[in-house]
């Protein structure tokens, strides 16, 4: 009896162990990242390789996805903002919440299914077939060849999705809401324009999604980098990739809005 | 995929992004109105703000010349101390009245300001002299309540 709690009570120590340590070796991963980025960014191309496998391709969901939820936005808002006689603001309330929260939120999450997931899976198969064996064989360093690029790539285009997100977004809100409810334009945008802050609203939108892109990348190349290399591995590492920047970055939203939107 | 190509297609995703931030810069926030330009800004003390809130905008006749940029405790004078930053271009006489006024029945608070007749012009950290407090509902009331309540006593004693 006395054993067996023993011996649990040693396999959860482990466990906590193995974690502090991955976070270990996951911090000391992304400082190496941040050190051999010179290489790429001496030579850009291998950044705008990487963008368009993390940013253009992203480009076609994020429009769409932001699309039909602008536009689901403005049909739930009306409905609401409607028994109290005031659907004017109905520009504002999408705005607001797009730029805000659900653009950058929403197009992290889908950043980090569609293109978190892809790099994992990438590079996992990389180390798998031995491939970054090989450039090291070959004196070329793979942090600075593979991971740093993709680092980068994502970091740059996480704003500019989220940007096109909440965009879309609101168009979709004014299709919905001025197009084919009929509540009156003019209202719409001036409204809209009186209460959406630049500094306030939109830089910390755009700050946010920075953040978002940093911790979806960071997960994806170190889950990747850190695979065992086998095909249970890199199908274990990809499915971790989602589950943990899906949580990093709610979690992270809920920190970042605390410290942003204080009783405004 | 050719190289060439390959740039086109980042290209366009990288002009769509930073498109995307000017449309909301633009057209969804308030960088074409105030904010922008050149300012001053004016202080006045009220003895009751209601629920005027910072980024409020100052009106006069209507029209926004300005923002409400902080509101603070005056702990001499026990009134609240709002700092008001209003277009360079509009100048108000020395003695312009301010007052918390709401949008609606039920909408926001902002800062009304009627202009004077005073030939000297406000300068840049000016003190508004003459302000007029957020209407408080229950003063409103009560003393709405006194009010019935002395006309009653005495077409009760008739």
């Amino acid at each position: 009896m006395l054993h067996r709690l023993s011996s649990s009570v040693s396999a959860l120590g482990a466990q906590v162990i193995d974690m502090v340590l991955r976070l270990g070796y996951a911090t000391r991963f992304m400082l190496l990242t941040l050190r051999q980025s010179t290489t790429c960014l001496m030579r850009p191309s291998l950044i705008v390789r990487e963008l368009y496998y993390t940013g253009t391709l992203s480009m076609v969901i994020i429009l769409v996805s932001g699309l039909f939820v602008g536009m689901v936005l403005a049909l739930q808002g009306y409905q609401t903002l409607v028994t109290y006689g005031s659907e004017s603001v109905l520009g504002v309330l999408v705005a607001l919440s797009l730029v805000r929260e659900l653009g950058p939120v929403i197009a992290a999450l889908l950043f980090a299914s569609r293109a978190g997931s892809a790099m994992t899976a990438e590079i996992g198969l990389m180390k798998a077939t031995e491939q970054l064996a090989a450039m090291e064989m070959m004196a070329v360093d793979p942090i600075a060849r593979v991971v740093a690029p993709r680092f980068w790539a994502g970091l740059l285009s996480m704003p500019l999705l989220a940007a096109l997100f909440s965009a879309m977004g609101i168009f979709g809100g004014y299709i919905v809401g001025v197009v084919l409810i009929g509540v009156d334009e003019g209202s719409f945008w001036s409204q809209m324009q009186s209460a959406v802050d630049v500094r306030e609203d939109i830089l910390n939108g755009v700050i946010k999604s920075v953040v978002f892109g940093i911790a979806i990348t960071w997960i994806a190349l170190f889950e990747g980098y850190d695979a065992p290399p086998t095909a249970e591995g890199v199908s274990g590492a990809t499915t971790r990739t989602v589950v943990t920047s899906s949580l990093a970055v709610l979690g992270l939203d809920f920190i970042l809005t605390s410290f942003m939107f204080r009783g405004v | 995929m050719q190289r060439s190509m390959l740039d086109l297609w980042v290209g366009l995703f990288v002009i769509a992004g930073l498109a995307a931030l000017v449309v909301l810069a633009f057209k969804v926030g308030n960088m074409s109105s105030t904010g922008a330009g050149e300012t001053y800004s004016l202080q006045a003390n009220f003895d009751n703000i209601g629920g005027l809130k910072p980024r409020a905008p100052v009106k006069s006749a209507g029209v926004v010349v300005g923002r409400v940029t902080r509101i603070e405790f005056n702990n001499d004078r026990f009134t609240a101390k709002v700092t008001l930053t209003i277009n360079k271009a509009v100048q108000f006489p020395k003695d312009s009245t301010a007052a918390i006024l709401t949008s609606g029945l039920l909408g926001e608070q902002y800062v009304g300001i009627d202009g004077g007749g005073d030939g000297e012009m406000f300068k840049a950290g000016d003190n508004i002299r003459l302000t007029q407090s957020a209407v408080v509902l229950e003063k409103l009331i009560s003393q709405f309540m006194f009010d019935k309540a002395a006309q009653g006593q005495p077409n009760a004693q008739k």
